[in-house]
């Protein structure tokens, strides 16, 4: 069963996933403690998104085993899914209804109460509360990016997942989303997120990971002291970025 | 009744956003009107043409037009990447799919409200009676239950337009039988229990494609 007083977030055990003939996660193997801020760094093709993907359960792998807040995310998908709240790359909102009727419909499918309040509470914390009412195809992809991290914590979940969050986000907007990190670590909860900005994720992090060719290349539990190490393994050769710049 | 609500609110959510867009009914009810036209004008209707050709010519451009809009119905959801927004959600996959076919359900049958009147000017023929209604809901359970699973897996397919219509019109010709068939008899003004075999074997159809579709829908949207 899904517990949320769990000491692991995530258990990953020899996780494979390909696709086609790419392999991008060759047998990862991971613990996330619960009650931290981890941040997945990697050249692009690394694995971090197809990873978090997994965890939000939107990707199945093809061999090997995750756990998420103790529970087998193949037998326990909705009790796991009920407790995790994932912003993506895409902000997954219907275009032609407004940011209310966004959060509301999604309120329901999560079975909330209090939905109003909820709604207000959110939208405040994450500052989009005057466009309430606006259609979401008429917002910024920044401000749809905020609304899609109200829906994620409109239920309080236990563990956020968040894929590259300050992409499309002006400097106001990545300050808040550090006080939401911070006030989700002073929680207990976890926090694990993806980002391609460096010192700024090393800063607020309790932990990063760096994934090599769809591995753990490092981990560091002092991210802000082994800044130069986590630096050079984020930089060092990567076989699946062989494209890149 | 948790579950109904969920189904409800997928269903709600997509009535909503097909009032704002009229995507989906306008097509739907489009093409099928467009048909029923085209053969008044191929087809001597006099009285006894009319009871001969009209309820298959109905069923056919509604078949057909259903096709259109439930390619649209689907595609909304992955051009926004809406679905996975519904993946999240602590959700059995199965009243996803209930939900979506409860909002293709509506389309189809506020199409119909629109067709079949338009049908019964055309054709001279007397459709409105509880026959009519009965035949009309048991064949658009059967389209949505069908078309929703097909929908969602041609999708993702390139040449989806040509593949959806591939996958659903062999599978519901069973079910476009039994309403043709149904139409036929209730046209010649015959009673309940001459069309009785035709809507049990619709029953029976929609029985079965909901619980299977249903349970394979699942499968579908895990990649």
């Amino acid at each position: 069963m899904v517990s949320q007083a769990t000491q692991l977030a995530v258990k990953a055990e020899a996780v494979v996933k390909n696709f086609g003939e790419t392999a991008v996660l060759r047998g990862l193997n991971l613990e996330l403690p619960a009650g931290e801020v981890t941040v997945l760094l990697g050249t692009n093709g690394a694995g971090k998104s197809t990873f978090l993907r997994i965890l939000a359960m939107l990707t199945q792998v093809d061999s090997g085993n995750i756990s998420m807040l103790g529970a087998d995310i193949a037998q326990h998908g909705p009790a796991v899914r009920s407790l995790t709240g994932s912003v993506l790359h895409s902000p997954m909102l219907y275009g032609d209804m407004s940011i209310r009727e966004n959060l509301m419909f999604f309120a329901e499918l999560y079975r909330l109460e209090n939905v109003d309040d909820l709604i207000a509470t959110v939208t405040a914390k994450v500052g989009i509360e005057p466009r309430l009412e606006h259609r979401v195809r008429t917002l910024s992809h920044g401000f749809q990016k905020r609304v899609a991290l109200a829906r994620a914590l409109m239920h309080a979940p236990q563990l956020l997942l968040l894929d590259e969050p300050e992409s499309g986000l002006d400097s106001r907007s990545v300050a808040r989303l550090d006080r939401i990190i911070d006030e989700y670590r002073s929680q207990g909860r976890t926090v694990i997120m993806t980002t391609h900005i460096v010192e700024h994720a090393l800063e607020i992090s309790d932990r990063a990971v760096v994934l090599n060719n769809g591995t753990v290349g490092f981990t560091s539990t002092n991210p802000s002291q082994d800044k130069t190490e986590i630096i050079a393994a984020y930089s060092s050769p990567d076989e699946s970025d062989e494209g890149g710049f | 009744m948790g579950s109904l609500r969920i189904i409800w609110a997928i269903g709600r959510k997509d009535l909503l956003l097909e009032i704002r867009n009229k995507d989906v009914v306008v097509a739907v009810a489009g093409f099928a009107l467009l048909v029923l036209v085209i053969f008044t004008f191929a087809i001597d209707l006099n009285q006894g043409n009319a009871k001969l050709v009209g309820p298959g010519v109905l069923w056919a451009g509604i078949a057909f037009a259903g096709v259109t809009g439930l390619n649209r119905a689907f595609a909304l959801e992955v051009e926004g990447d809406t679905l996975e927004a519904l993946m999240l959600a602590p959700i059995s996959r199965d009243l996803i799919y209930l939900g979506k076919a409860l909002g293709n359900f509506l389309f189809i049958a506020v199409a119909q409200i629109i067709v079949i009147p338009v049908f019964a000017v055309l054709f001279n023929l007397v459709v409105f009676r509880w026959e009519m209604l009965a035949i009309s809901l048991l064949t658009t359970i059967g389209f949505s239950a069908v078309g929703t699973l097909f929908a969602a897996m041609s999708v993702r397919v390139r040449a989806r337009e040509v593949m959806l219509p591939l996958l659903f019109l062999p599978v519901v010709t069973p079910l476009l039988m039994a309403a043709v068939e149904s139409t036929s008899h209730m046209v010649y003004g015959r009673s309940w229990s001459d069309m009785a075999q035709w809507l049990q074997l619709a029953v029976a159809f929609d029985v079965a494609f909901v619980v299977v579709s249903a349970f394979i829908f699942q499968h579908i949207l895990e990649d």
